[in-house]
């Protein structure tokens, strides 16, 4: 009873020295309240891509969010015609190897331009950063010329090449590779390196970070673009998914049940890259101080 | 091994000239430590010899070749930085490897060689680690083995116990020249401690604004200065300075009797300043130098500072640990006339 007695006054001490709870203020609620709003809106498209590739033809225009007869119809139909696998495989080809490109290339002209002084390096820098600022929209006409005068139109090379490098790509890299100390770099030199052997083993594995969320970016960019290989392409052999799920149903109608069904397909594989690198697509935007 | 020589060696940044003239020889096996404060051209002398930084005029000389315009994978040398520059994404093993990366040795013979550098440095057990799982000392343990596998002709240090704590920068310091004496390699270290430099070098290099003020042995600095630079900066405290003037042979302090001292160069002024260590000057009553009276003091345990307000300034002291002098007590400090240094006031030099 004694040690009870003497607990009591102690645990109801502790009580009273507790911060009062703050009631929550209304700019709080409101910041909540709009951002529940803004993930609603984010989510929206995604969930009515699904409910969508559930419904048969005729309920398409119905905006219900449930399906009143839910099908998987058209994943069979989808999943059976081989134009889906075709275009896929097109999407798969041009977005690895513009990916690869870009860690390639970015990461070399990045480090380049972040360890070596040399007359005009800022210049350079300048020059690439500035095409960052130039919508694609404005581009399209010089690449389809440049694509017409080489004969690359309604090829794999037309539709990548633009995106081989990438002005975004370098000014990451470049930021990331300010974090290797040159101390490593001078340390390797002594010890025998050629530059190329220095970016490769000492450079490159220290900005993992940063390649991984560059292969993200780079490989999201080219699996959804849809203008450049709209333009450039022109047998349904060479379309890429977004362009070949476009065209999805026949003359007299678009088939949207079809094309949110190939949507929802095709979202699969980038969603597994994005929840497996998410973390360091957050690094990659917080070091490049940009949004991807 | 080799010898290393810096003959007229300049450096400058554009229109910035921040080395003068360097000229230098280290012999074969010696260790020579740079000394010098910040911004005195230590580090970019050593650069310059590692191939780190281009030559403006002047040669370097490594082992008799001129190594000027040779790549530093070319010259033979291994350096160890002050960040250690080991790679945090390989083990302590490849690490060390690292620097045999290029060599013609076979595979075995490069284990053998790492396994025999991690036990001269005592890492044998370490080997599987990654750099973040050590400490500070050991980190700089993993840096001087990447540098001493491959048993280059000079090994060049800049400042690489300025990192660590001052219980670990005394060990390192042992083991640094433990290990000079039993591999024998020539060494040239950087430091802006005047410590390291002291109980390390065969010979120190003391620089300031791109110069060389002194290069001598420890103890040729410390008892023979060549200017009051050096005078200051080696010893701590640093030497006492008394203006004086000279005449006819003899110094006047501000205050006390004239001493008798003899001139090795004559001064190209009546102005001169004495210069007398801590270490050589303690409360006497035969033939005092100066008196004053005890402003501060600093126990040691054997000895005790004293700092002592004077009429040629605050001056410091030593004095008995067990009975030293009160504050506010008037003492009368004496040396040793051998133990004094004379210095011309206007060029700084050494007149004694």
């Amino acid at each position: 009873m004694a040690v009870t007695d003497q607990i009591r006054p102690t645990t109801a001490a502790v009580l009273d020295t507790r911060p009062e709870r703050k009631p929550r203020n209304l700019g709080q609620i409101i910041r909540w309240t709009l951002l529940f709003l803004g993930g609603v809106l984010m989510i929206m498209p995604i969930v009515y891509m699904i409910s969508t590739s559930l419904k048969w033809p005729h309920e398409v225009y119905n905006v219900n969010l449930i399906p009143e007869e839910p099908t998987l119809e058209n994943y069979t139909y989808v999943l059976e015609d081989g134009r889906f696998y075709m275009w896929f495989w097109n999407s798969i080809i041009i977005a690895t190897i513009t990916t690869v490109s870009n860690l390639f290339f970015d990461s070399l002209v990045g480090y380049t331009l972040c360890k070596f002084r040399f007359p005009g390096r800022q210049l350079v820098f300048i020059a690439i950063l500035s095409t960052l600022m130039i919508p694609t929209e404005m581009l399209v006409i010089p690449w389809y010329l440049m694509s017409q005068s080489f004969g690359w139109l309604d090829s794999y090379w037309g539709i990548m090449f633009p995106g081989l490098m990438t002005a975004f790509g370098t000014f990451l890299m470049k930021q990331f590779f300010e974090s290797v100390p040159d101390d490593f770099i001078e340390a390797a030199r002594i010890d025998g390196l050629n530059e190329l052997q220095i970016w490769w083993t000492v450079a490159m594995p220290l900005v993992k970070p940063a390649l991984a969320a560059l292969a993200i970016f780079v490989f999201l960019g080219n699996w959804t673009a849809f203008l450049w290989p709209l333009i450039v392409t022109n047998s349904v052999d060479m379309y890429t998914l977004p362009v070949g799920l476009s065209g999805f149903g026949d003359e007299a109608d678009v088939a949207w049940e079809l094309i949110m069904t190939g949507a929802a397909i095709s979202t699969i594989p980038t969603l597994v890259v994005f929840l497996i690198f998410q973390r360091f697509i957050i690094r990659g935007v917080v070091m490049a101080g940009l949004k991807g | 091994m080799a010898n290393l020589a810096l003959k007229k060696l300049v450096k400058a940044y554009g229109q910035t000239e921040v080395l003068h003239g360097i000229d230098l020889e280290v012999a074969d096996g010696e260790f020579v430590v740079f000394v010098g404060p910040s911004g005195c051209g230590k580090s970019t002398t050593l650069r310059m010899i590692a191939g780190l930084e281009e030559v403006t005029s002047g040669t370097i000389e490594i082992g008799g070749r001129v190594v000027n315009n040779l790549e530093p994978k070319e010259r033979d040398i291994a350096m160890v930085f002050q960040n250690y520059a080991i790679y945090p994404h390989m083990s302590v093993r490849k690490n060390i490897a690292f620097g045999l990366r290029t060599s013609k040795m076979s595979r075995p013979d490069k284990e053998a060689r790492i396994d025999e550098v991690a036990a001269i440095l005592g890492m044998t057990d370490l080997l599987a680690r990654k750099p973040s799982q050590l400490s500070g000392g050991q980190r700089q343990r993993v840096a001087i083995g990447r540098a001493m596998v491959r048993d280059p002709a000079v090994f060049l240090f800049d400042e690489p116990l300025s990192n660590l704590d001052a219980q670990l920068r005394t060990q390192m310091r042992l083991e640094i020249k433990k290990l000079h004496q039993r591999v024998g390699n020539t060494i040239v270290f950087v430091t802006h401690d005047q410590v390291e430099a002291m109980t390390m070098a065969d010979r120190i290099v003391i620089m300031k604004d791109g110069h060389i003020q002194q290069v001598g042995t420890p103890d040729q600095v410390y008892h023979r200065p060549a200017n009051t630079f050096v005078a200051q900066f080696i010893g701590a405290p640093s030497m006492n300075m008394l203006d004086g003037q000279l005449v006819d042979g003899r110094i006047r302090l501000a205050a006390g009797a004239p001493l008798e001292m003899s001139v090795a160069r004559p001064p190209s002024g009546a102005s001169v300043v004495l210069g007398v260590r801590p270490d050589d000057l303690a409360p006497t009553d035969a033939a005092p130098l100066i008196e004053g009276r005890v402003s501060v003091r600093e126990p040691l345990g054997a000895e005790t500072l004293i700092y002592v307000e004077t009429a040629s300034g605050e001056i410091v002291a030593k004095a008995d640990g067990r009975n030293p002098p009160a504050v506010g007590e008037v003492v009368r400090l004496g040396a040793d006339p051998a133990n004094m240094h004379l210095f011309d006031r206007d060029t700084g030099m050494v007149l004694t």
